[in-house]
C-alpha cells in the first residue's frame, strides 16, 4: 500500500523486542500492535487490507505494561483540585499542568479528587473535571472527579474542614444540592463518591447514585462492621485509603477495615466493578463480594506491616493511590489544601501545620508500586496490577484501561526492571509517545 | 531423490530451517523475482517455522522478497478461528517476521464460489513463475495437504472431503465435538506440489515410518500418495531416525552421505546435492570406513 495513501490516524505500530504483561503474566515473544490509539489484533488487517505494521517501535527488552492510574489525587505542582478563587481559565490551565506532569511518573490516567468543599466550589469546579481523553501533549486522561466528602463523619476528618460536612437526611437530593447538576452526568462528570456509611441518609442514596454509574467508596468514616457490610450490600465497592480516617481494627468491632474479612456478603451477579476471585475469596470461582480497597504506600500513611496483612488477606482488591496533596513535584515548605496551611517535611510527609495530623503524600504512582511490592513481597506482576488492573476494574472501565488486552486504549508504560527495581523509560497516551 | 536422516525432531527441524535459508540466499530475490515457498501446517513444521523465526531474529534471512503459497485451509471455518490455517501461519510465522502481507497467499474457505477460489489459486502460482520450493509433511496414511490415499496423482488444487479419521483426529481442537469439525478443505493437489521445481518432505516420528517406507521403497502409487516424489527430479526427504524403523534401505542413504560428505568433501556439493568438479585435497579417508 502506498504510503502516501496511509492517513496518521491509520498506521499501525508494532511494539517488538518487549516482555508484555499479559493476562496476569510476563509474556516473551510476543509483539503489541496498535492503532487509532487502540490495542488491535492484526491477524485480519493483515490477511484481509494486505495491511503490516507501519511503524516498528523496538523496546529493545524493556517490560511494557498498561498505564498506571491514579483514583485518589488531590493536585500537584502547587496546584489543588479544590482551588475556586481564580477564574475558570487559570484554574482549566492548572489542571492541565497537573495532567502534562503526571505522565512522567507512568500515569495515564487519574481520577482528580476534591476534598470536603462548600456547594459554590463544586458548581465552579466539577464542570472542569469532567471525563476527559488523554493525549501526549495534552496530559493524562481525567476520569472524571474523585469527591471526598462532604458527607463524611466529624470524628474521622482528617485535614478537611468539618464546617462544610453534611448529612443526606433527604437522600439523592441532598447530594444533588451540594455536588450541583454535574452530578447529574453520572461518572462522565463524578466518578467516586466517597462518604461515611454512617452519616445519616448516606446508605439509602447509595442505590441511586450507583445507578448514574458513580463508583461509592467508603471512607472517613467511624462506621461499625455491620454499617459497612450494609453499605456493601448497597452498592458500596470501594474504601477510601484504608486504614487512614476510619476506625482502628477492634477484634470484637474490626469497623471499616473489618469488611476486609467479611466472609456472608451476597455473590455479585457481575464482575463489573468487583475484584477477581483469589484463594481467599468467599467463593473461588466467582467474583469476590469484598470491595476494593485504597492503599497509601508511601511508608507513612500505613506501616508496612499493614499493607501487607490487608494484601495477603485480599489480594486482588488491592488498589494503590497516592493521594498527592499540591505540594507533590515540590521541594519541602509549607502550602495550601482545600483552605488549610500544610507542611511538607523531608521525607516526602505532609501534616497540618503544627499538628501531627496527616493531610496527604507527595509520592508518586510508580514509587506506590516500588513500596508495595517491597511491604508486601508480591510479584512484580501483582505489584503493576494494583495500579492498572485494579483501578480499571473499580470503576467498571477493564475493557479499555489497566491492560493490553485487544480493544483497549494504546496507554503503555516501557519499565526497565533489572536490579530488582522499576524505572520508566517511556510512556505512550492513547497510542502517541510522551517527550519524557 | 535424495534422504537425509538425522538424530531427532529438533535436529530435523534445525536441518531445513537451515536449508530454506540458504536457498534462499543463493537465490538472491528480488522483487521482480521473488523467492516462492510452499508451506505446510499442522504439527510437523511448528519447529522449522520456529528456527526460521529465530534466523529472521539473528537477521540471518528476510522474507522481504519472499511469497507463499499454503497448502490447504478449512472450508467455513472463519479466518480467525483459532483453528484456522489462516491463524496457524500467523501465529508461527507471519506475525514475526517482515513478510509482505500481498505475497501471502492462503486459500480462501469462505469463498463464494469453492472451484473458482482452487482455479484462481493454481492461476496465481503460474502467475509468479511456479513454486521454487515446496514443504510439506506427510501423515499417518502416506498422504500429503489433503490429497488422502485414493487421491488422483495428477490432481490439482480442489475441493476434498476429510476421510472420517481425520475428523475424528481433529475434533480434539473443537472442544471433542465432532459436529463442529470442519468436513471440507481446500487443497493443494499432488501435480501441484510436484510441480514445484524441488519438494521437501519432512518426516519424523516412529508412527511415520511405515508411510516413509511405502513411499520409498515401493511403486508409486495413489494409496500413498507422497510416492509420487519418487516421479519428482529434485526430491528431498528429512527425517529422524524412528521414521527409518521400517526402512530397508536406511544404511543406504547414510552411506551416500557418508559418501558425500567424508570422500568427495562437503565444498565440493552444491546445496541442492549436485556434484562439482572434484578437486583432490590431502588427508582424505582411503576406505569408506574412516
Amino acid at each position: 500500500m502506498p504510503t502516501s495513501e496511509i492517513k496518521e490516524s491509520d498506521k499501525i505500530y508494532k511494539i517488538i523486542n518487549a516482555r508484555l504483561l499479559i493476562e496476569h503474566e510476563i509474556v516473551e515473544n510476543a509483539y503489541l500492535w496498535f492503532q487509532n490509539g487502540k490495542i488491535i489484533h492484526p491477524q485480519n488487517l493483515f490477511f484481509s487490507a494486505r495491511r503490516d505494521a507501519d511503524e516498528i517501535i523496538d523496546a529493545k527488552g524493556l517490560l511494557v505494561v498498561p498505564g498506571f492510574i491514579d483514583t485518589q489525587i488531590n493536585g500537584s505542582y502547587g496546584i489543588d483540585f479544590a482551588d475556586y478563587e481564580e477564574p475558570v481559565e487559570v484554574l482549566q490551565k492548572n489542571i492541565d499542568k497537573v495532567a502534562k506532569g503526571l505522565l512522567q511518573y507512568g500515569c495515564t490516567a487519574f481520577c482528580p479528587t476534591v476534598v470536603s468543599s462548600a456547594a459554590e466550589v463544586y458548581q465552579k469546579v466539577l464542570p472542569l473535571l469532567n471525563h476527559r481523553k488523554g493525549s501526549a501533549t495534552g496530559g493524562a486522561e481525567i476520569l472524571g472527579a474523585h469527591v471526598e466528602g462532604p458527607f463524611i463523619s466529624v470524628l474521622k476528618k482528617g485535614a478537611h474542614k468539618q464546617a462544610v460536612f453534611k448529612d443526606a437526611k433527604n437522600g439523592i437530593k441532598d447530594f444533588d444540592e451540594v455536588y450541583g447538576p454535574e452530578l447529574l452526568k453520572g461518572n462522565k462528570a463524578v466518578s467516586i463518591i466517597t462518604m461515611a456509611p454512617e452519616i445519616d441518609g448516606v446508605c439509602d442514596a447509595i442505590p441511586d447514585l450507583v445507578a448514574r454509574g458513580i463508583t461509592i467508596s467508603m471512607g472517613h468514616s467511624a462506621c461499625r462492621i455491620a454499617e459497612a457490610e450494609e453499605a456493601v450490600t448497597k452498592g458500596a465497592n470501594s474504601i477510601t485509603h484504608l486504614f487512614n480516617a476510619m476506625q482502628a481494627f477492634h477484634h470484637r468491632d474490626p469497623g471499616l477495615i473489618g469488611v476486609l474479612g467479611a466472609c456472608d456478603l451476597p455473590i455479585p451477579e457481575t464482575s463489573v466493578g468487583h475484584p477477581a476471585p483469589s484463594s481467599t475469596s468467599p467463593d473461588r470461582k466467582r467474583p469476590d463480594p469484598r470491595p476494593f480497597y485504597g492503599l497509601i504506600c508511601d511508608g507513612v500513611h500505613v506501616h508496612p506491616n499493614s499493607i501487607r496483612m490487608a494484601y495477603y488477606s485480599h489480594p486482588t482488591g488491592a488498589v494503590l493511590v497516592t493521594d498527592t496533596l499540591s505540594a507533590a513535584g515540590l521541594p519541602s515548605g509549607i502550602y495550601q489544601l482545600g483552605g488549610s496551611e500544610v507542611e511538607v517535611v523531608e521525607d516526602g510527609a505532609a501534616y497540618i501545620k503544627g499538628t501531627t495530623t496527616l493531610a496527604g503524600s507527595t509520592i508518586t504512582i510508580v514509587q506506590c508500586i516500588r513500596n508495595f511490592r517491597k511491604f508486601t513481597n508480591c510479584p512484580l506482576v501483582e505489584a503493576i496490577e494494583a495500579a492498572t488492573l485494579h483501578p480499571a476494574r473499580l470503576l467498571g472501565i477493564e475493557d479499555r484501561k489497566g491492560t493490553l488486552n485487544v480493544g483497549g486504549d494504546a496507554d503503555l508504560v516501557f519499565l526497565d526492571d533489572t536490579n530488582g527495581d522499576i524505572a520508566v523509560k517511556r510512556v505512550f497516551v492513547a497510542g502517541e509517545e510522551v517527550k519524557l | 531423490m535424495r534422504l537425509i536422516i538425522r538424530e531427532d525432531y529438533e535436529e530435523v527441524s534445525e536441518n531445513i530451517a537451515n536449508y530454506i535459508k540458504e536457498r534462499i540466499r543463493q537465490f538472491e530475490p528480488s522483487s521482480e523475482r521473488p523467492f516462492v515457498i510452499g508451506l505446510p501446517t499442522g504439527s510437523s513444521p511448528i519447529s522449522v517455522y520456529k528456527k526460521l523465526v529465530e534466523l529472521y531474529k539473528q537477521e540471518k534471512i528476510s522474507f522481504k522478497h519472499v511469497v507463499t503459497f499454503n497448502m490447504d485451509e478449512y472450508v467455513g471455518l472463519p479466518r480467525d478461528h483459532s483453528e484456522s490455517y489462516h491463524t496457524f501461519m500467523w501465529n508461527n510465522l507471519f506475525m514475526h517476521v517482515d513478510i509482505n502481507p500481498s505475497n501471502v497467499h492462503i486459500l480462501d474457505g469462505n469463498a463464494p464460489d469453492l472451484d473458482e477460489e482452487c482455479k484462481k489459486f493454481e492461476a496465481d502460482i503460474a502467475r509468479v513463475g511456479g513454486i521454487e520450493l515446496f514443504l510439506g509433511g506427510i501423515g499417518p496414511d502416506g498422504h500429503i495437504a489433503f490429497n488422502e490415499p485414493g487421491s488422483s496423482l495428477t490432481s490439482r488444487t480442489r475441493v476434498k472431503t476429510l476421510a472420517y479419521e481425520t475428523i475424528i483426529a481433529n475434533a480434539r481442537f473443537f472442544e471433542g465435538d465432532i459436529t463442529k469439525v470442519p468436513k471440507l478443505a481446500l487443497t493443494v493437489g499432488v501435480a501441484t506440489v510436484m510441480d514445484a521445481r524441488e519438494v521437501v518432505i519432512l518426516i519424523t516420528g516412529a508412527h511415520k515410518a511405515i508411510a516413509l517406507a511405502k513411499c520409498i521403497e515401493e511403486g508409486v502409487n495413489h494409496m500413498w500418495t507422497v510416492s509420487a516424489i519418487q516421479m519428482h527430479p529434485k526430491g528431498l526427504i528429512v527425517c529422524d531416525e524412528d521414521a527409518t524403523l521400517e526402512l530397508h534401505t536406511v544404511k543406504y542413504f547414510k552411506s551416500i552421505e557418508h559418501v558425500h560428505h567424508s570422500l568427495i568433501g562437503s565444498e565440493n556439493l552444491s546445496l541442492q546435492g549436485g556434484v562439482k568438479q572434484l578437486k583432490s585435497v590431502n588427508n582424505r579417508p582411503t576406505t569408506p570406513m574412516e
